[in-house]
């Protein structure tokens, strides 16, 4: 057991002539909740997708929980659990149908698969409704289901990207709620980015900001707003990268780094 | 522990079909009412013609057309988990794309199998009777095969395009000509050299005629030529589907 379990060295990803993250190094320690914020287009995204094995890395390492992300891709995917930024349910499946393929999809042992899954519904109070079909459920159902999915297969690190992005506040707050226990309790460690700077503020141990593909700074809240002479964290990260608005990529995923590129040429 | 997973992704499949009466009564729709308008409209005229019963020659071809509609069809579904995010969630277990294609792919084969057997007792309440009834399981090994062709075709497709008014364009590309510019609604005998060389192309006639030999004892190009075409088809749709779904990119 190392103390560190996200090491990520000189870490790139180029579409085409369009370097979306310039060499990144960081880590994550075990059982840390770690925030990554930057603005849109700022390779946040793209660098989730290296670390969750769906895009490539161009170069540099990139280790989860000592299995290489881009070489020991079952190893490294074994070892997390994801919430997609966007929904990621198939909505004509019930809650429980979702859960059981996730847990054979990760070849969780027959004998346990009922109890894990009927725990985890209770966990985040879907029990009662896990044979209703997926398409009936709200916004804030749907993110409850998802992140029990992710935590079927007993994950070591759990991503999170934009969790909270449409929930209400109590929605949200439960979340949160969760995740801090999650933390506490099972050691697990937590990876999230969002865009609401006071979640980053309330829960993140760790917080990393990237922008134009390299992370500019990194510390706790507290570190980062003293550094910067500001009172909130909202603040120091506006004065960091700036409040100007970007919408040069959309969406930013790589995808869309590739498509603004695509464009570009296009002009 | 592998066949698990492929089982489960085919369960997945099957249970979307049989949960949506829509789907299933949209996609048998069509057959009917061509079963009805040509198999008594035009057979009338057929039979004046001499060359016997139009509804025991047509019957192969729309069992084809169905599963090709439902087959190529299927691929949507990839389109959908594509856009409404599932593929991510599959994509990112610990499972190699070949077994997911593969799982996926056997549900939406088997659901273009129900729809063919649908379609065939339909035919036999319209009073089409097959040429043996003991030939009639070569007649479902051909269905297999032609489902799982046609199913990894339109994976294949659904794996190249990232949405739905693109995969419906090649679809009236390819779907619509596939059928009319084939041995399913006429005989090649007599039709102008253009259309018969375009039909001689088109894997489906093969399909057609294959079925058409077993069920009624009518073939023009013969059963080797046949399965010769389909095996080929078989394999180069197969090919092209692991090769397209391998390179989605999310």
């Amino acid at each position: 057991m190392t103390e560190t379990i996200i090491q990520a060295i000189d870490l790139k990803k180029q579409f085409g002539d369009f370097e979306a993250v310039k060499g990144i190094s960081f880590e994550v320690k075990r059982g840390e909740i770690f925030a990554f914020l930057g603005p849109n287009g700022a390779g946040k995204s793209t660098t989730i997708k290296m670390l969750t094995t769906m895009l490539r890395p161009t170069s540099g390492t990139l280790k989860l929980d000592g299995h290489d992300v881009a070489n020991e891709r079952d190893s490294a995917r074994k070892a997390f659990g994801i919430v997609f930024q966007d929904p990621s349910l198939d909505e004509e499946l019930s809650a429980y149908e979702n859960m059981e393929l996730h847990a054979i999809l990760y070849r969780v042992p027959k004998a346990q698969q009922k109890h894990r899954i009927n725990s985890l519904l209770e966990l985040v109070d879907l029990n009662e409704r896990k044979d209703s079909m997926v398409k009936t459920f709200s916004g804030g159902m749907r993110r409850r289901l998802e992140i029990a999915r992710g935590l079927i297969h007993e994950p070591k690190v759990l991503f999170l990207d934009e969790p909270t992005l449409g929930l209400d506040t109590q929605t949200r707050n439960m979340l949160w709620n969760y995740v801090k226990k999650l933390s506490k309790e099972k050691g697990m460690t937590i990876f999230f980015t969002t865009h609401y700077l006071d979640e980053a503020e309330a829960v993140a141990e760790t917080i990393a900001i990237i922008d134009h593909g390299l992370i500019i700074e990194r510390g706790t809240s507290k570190q980062l707003t003293k550094e910067t002479g500001t009172k909130t964290l909202e603040q120091a990260y506006l004065k960091l990268t700036g409040t100007e608005i970007r919408d040069e990529s959309g969406n930013n995923d790589g995808l869309n780094a590739r498509m603004a590129r695509r464009n570009k040429a296009l002009r | 522990m592998d066949i698990d997973i492929i089982k489960v992704l085919w369960l997945r499949q099957v249970r979307r079909y049989y949960r949506s009466g829509s789907r299933l009564l949209g996609t048998l729709g069509q057959p009917i009412l061509l079963l009805l308008a040509l198999g008594y409209g035009i057979g009338a005229i057929y039979r004046r013609a001499g060359d016997g019963n139009y509804l025991q020659f047509l019957v192969p071809g729309i069992v084809t057309q169905t599963v090709l509609l439902s087959g190529i069809f299927w691929g949507i579904i990839i389109i959908q988990d594509k856009r409404f995010g599932f593929l991510s969630e599959m994509l990112v277990a610990p499972v190699s794309r070949l077994k997911i294609l593969i799982g996926s792919a056997i549900g939406g084969a088997t659901i273009s199998i129900i729809q063919g057997i649908l379609v065939f007792i339909m035919a036999l309440i319209f009073g089409f009777r097959p040429y043996s009834w003991a030939e009639v399981p070569i007649a479902f090994l051909i269905l297999v095969m032609m489902c799982i062709a046609l199913t990894s075709l339109g994976a294949g497709i659904a794996s190249s395009v990232n949405d739905f008014q693109g995969f419906q364009g090649i679809n009236n590309l390819i779907v619509t000509p596939a059928f009319f510019l084939s041995s399913a609604l006429y005989p090649l005998n007599n039709i102008p050299t253009v259309l018969k060389i375009i039909s001689t192309i088109n894997p489906v006639s093969y399909m057609v005629d294959a079925l058409r030999t077993i069920l009624a004892n009518q073939s023009h190009f013969g059963l080797t030529k046949d399965l010769i075409v389909m095996s080929i088809t078989f394999v180069v749709a197969i090919a092209f589907a692991v090769y397209r779904f391998n390179r989605i990119q999310l």
